[in-house]
């Protein structure tokens, strides 16, 4: 079992089958949590290096320890964001990188296409951990397989995502995840948050919260990023909690078994409420926890380089 | 040198000429027999096309100041491999051409190194600021054919309105690169399904469209002679064919890539496809194809922007934008326009070398008559090449129609009567 691809660069490229695989091979890994050796030894000898040109504590960590459990070699690589500007280049870096010999790059990056960049210009593996307002895949797929662990099924499952979506990496892998397994996709947030062309993903557009949250399985809530205010996307953080906030009178229009998702961090009090937050509806803890095992099975699944010594 | 063209099919808009003849050429100028004996080199040029020497009204030389991306040397060599034999060069250069030292040096380069004509453009602004009018009256004594802030383009509608009144008086036109930099923001591309997938910020279309509305108006209101740089989109050819509709002094050209490709190609972030206009959609690579065709569009240029490697292989976003033009600009044309009868060859060699030669007021060029300076593009339409990296002649290798097979282009350029390349 593995995925034909030496790169995961986004969701979009990948198909259900590859989606599917992924799901099956996440959850050997995540029993090993349970047990009092967490290890595996399918890594051994290999070297992953995250390369982080954003500040993310969970992402990264969350990739640490996937690598470490599955015995990797880990290197943590943080960039500060002025050095992307004046310093090294980003196929420089990347290439230092891969003279030490690392076999696996996981870059988060502020602009798009970051990781595309290196994949074409390295043989390591490259895994996106974020790239601007493109895609968040392991995200995405970390999101995808806690549905599919609560409600047994993605086809047929209709899913709201709230808040930002014109910037959000998380709401597009997520869309592509969701799309190509056969959920119904809904978003909602202000129009100056949503492209009209998201329609042609296949998307639904409510601009109206309430009206949105009845349908839905699953609610996914994007992280409101305070700097799109001054942007003029909307024009206070209180008219945006009055608009998009769940809250619990809120959920209690929505089904009963509505599950409340969050890809974290979240700020409490803006885009979600306390109390939807810590109810028993929400998996945000568990989505964090699903993540290592996520990511744990697409380090296991990218094809391996043919000869490791060919650089 | 004398030189007799024989037998060569001769394209000439300029006398509604398509024929069969011989071309003859003395001091550098066209002329209808040689005057007494004397040696004379004759070409064959059967099975081959003649067309007045096409003129390029849009590129950047880069020199002054930006040696490490074209130089005059290397980028009209470029032009001349292209079929070019005229070049307009814009005003960012470092230091920008807006005062007198700095045209005088661009044409006494182009007069040692070059082997095309090079006339530059000046700033229509100093500095290409925005703030205040360039001295134009210095500018054009010293040789320059128009004005304009190009990539910069002019905020202040004040500002464009004198820009236009004052170039009156010269009879130059102002050359708007019409932009609303406020709605392009930030971008690096068109704004649509493609830029949201990718998630690169996007530049809607109706930020060239809201500027050359407001263009298309205050050349209204002052009478002053506007031409617009590369329009790209649907709405900007509607805006135009009207405003001509009703008699406002405007012309317009564009550049291959916009009637060729479409922001489709950008899905792997490959900076070669990242220019300013950027790529659109397809009903807007038709609607200029149109526009082309009904005379809506006067002129095809290159917008030849070369920018090195390191610059361009990064991150889309941190990449320059523009694209290298001149030698892909006419096979373009051929088989993208001619072929494809969107254009006569005729009216295609008009939008590249008559309409140029009117609008910039080139005399004695972009044409093949009698006492016409002898420039002369030799087009071989059956020959088929692929554009390749190695084959590039300019300092610049940003292109995305590298790896691209062409069937058509130019064979031999000849400037003033001398042969300044050949295939």
């Amino acid at each position: 079992m593995s995925l034909n691809c030496k790169d995961l660069l986004g969701l979009e490229h990948l198909d259900k089958k590859d989606l599917q695989t992924i799901l099956d091979a996440v959850k050997p890994f995540k029993s090993l949590f349970t047990r009092s050796v967490k290890k595996a030894p399918t890594l051994i000898g290999k070297t992953v290096v995250t390369l982080f040109y954003e500040p993310s504590t969970r992402t990264r960590n969350s990739f640490e320890i996937a690598a470490k459990r599955l015995s990797a070699d880990v290197v943590n690589v943080a960039v500060s964001a002025s050095s992307v500007v004046k310093g090294e280049s980003l196929i420089d870096t990347g290439k230092t990188l891969e003279a030490m010999k690392a076999d696996y790059i996981i870059i988060r990056h502020s602009l798009a296409g970051a990781p595309d960049i290196l994949a074409r210009n390295l043989n390591a593996s490259i895994i996106n951990a974020g790239d601007g307002f493109h895609e968040h895949p392991t995200q995405g797929l970390l999101d995808l397989y806690t549905m599919y662990e609560k409600k047994k099924k993605i086809e047929g499952l209709k899913v709201l995502l709230v808040g930002d979506i014109a910037h959000s990496r998380v709401a597009k892998s997520n869309i592509w995840a969701l799309a190509k397994m056969g959920a119904e996709v809904a978003v909602s947030g202000p129009p100056t948050l949503i492209p009209e062309n998201i329609k042609d993903l296949g998307v639904k557009i409510y601009y109206d919260l309430d009206e949105a949250v009845k349908k839905a399985d699953v609610v996914n809530i994007l992280r409101i990023q305070l700097e799109r205010q001054q942007e003029n996307l909307f024009p206070s953080v209180r008219e945006y909690v009055e608009l998009y906030q769940l809250t619990k009178e809120r959920l209690g229009k929505a089904k009963a078994g509505v599950l409340i998702m969050h890809p974290g961090p979240m700020n409490r009090g803006i885009e979600i409420s306390s109390e939807v937050a810590d109810s028993p509806n929400a998996v945000i803890n568990e989505q964090v926890t699903n993540g290592i095992a996520v990511r744990m099975a697409v380090l296991y699944l990218l094809k391996k380089r043919k000869n490791a010594s060919s650089n | 040198m004398r030189l007799q063209i024989k037998n060569i099919r001769i394209v000439d808009p300029s006398q509604n000429k398509d024929a069969v003849g011989d071309i003859f050429i003395e001091d550098g100028k066209i002329v209808s027999k040689f005057s007494g004996d004397g040696k004379f080199k004759i070409i064959d040029g059967s099975g081959k096309i003649a067309a007045p020497g096409l003129i390029d009204v849009h590129a950047h030389l880069r020199e002054p100041g930006q040696e490490g991306k074209e130089t005059i040397y290397t980028g009209t060599r470029s032009a001349a491999k292209g079929g070019i034999t005229t070049v307009l060069c814009m005003p960012n250069t470092k230091p920008p051409i807006d005062n007198a030292p700095t045209v005088e040096f661009i044409i006494f380069k182009a007069q040692k190194e070059g082997v095309v004509n090079v006339f530059p453009i000046g700033c229509a602004t100093r500095g290409s600021l925005g703030v205040e009018l360039s001295e134009i009256g210095v500018l054009k004594k010293a040789g320059i054919v128009a004005v304009s802030d190009d990539g910069l383009p002019i905020m202040s509608s004040q500002i464009m309105r004198r820009t236009l009144e004052y170039t009156k008086m010269f009879k130059i036109p102002v050359i708007s690169h019409s932009e609303d930099k406020e709605l392009s923001k930030n971008g690096s591309m068109n704004e649509g399904k493609n830029s949201m997938i990718l998630g690169i910020r996007g530049m809607p279309k109706q930020a060239e469209e809201v500027a050359i509305s407001r263009d298309i108006m205050l050349a209204e209101l002052t009478g002053g002679y506007l031409h617009l740089a590369h329009l790209s989109t649907e709405g900007s050819v509607d805006l135009v064919r009207q405003a001509k509709k009703k008699g406002v002094k405007i012309t317009a050209e564009t550049c291959p890539h916009y009637f060729t490709l479409t922001d489709d190609i950008v899905k792997v972030y490959d900076a070669n496809t990242k220019m300013n206009p950027p790529l659109r959609e397809e009903r807007d690579v038709e609607a200029i194809k149109k526009g082309l065709a009904d005379g809506t569009i006067d002129c095809i240029a290159t917008d030849h922007a070369p920018h090195t490697q390191e610059e361009k292989n990064r991150e889309f976003d941190l990449a320059p934008f523009g694209i290298i033009g001149f030698e892909t600009m006419l096979s373009l044309v051929l088989n993208e326009l001619v072929d494809k009868r969107v254009l006569s060859l005729s009216e295609a060699v008009a939008k590249m070398a008559l309409n140029p030669a009117k609008i910039f007021n080139l005399e004695s060029r972009g044409s093949l008559k009698e006492g016409s300076v002898a420039d002369i593009t030799i087009i071989d339409a059956k020959y088929s090449y692929e554009f390749t990296k190695e084959s590039i002649f300019s300092k610049s290798k940003n292109s995305p129609f590298i790896g691209r097979k062409f069937k058509g282009g130019a064979v031999m350029t000849i400037v003033g009567g001398d042969i300044v390349w050949q295939k």
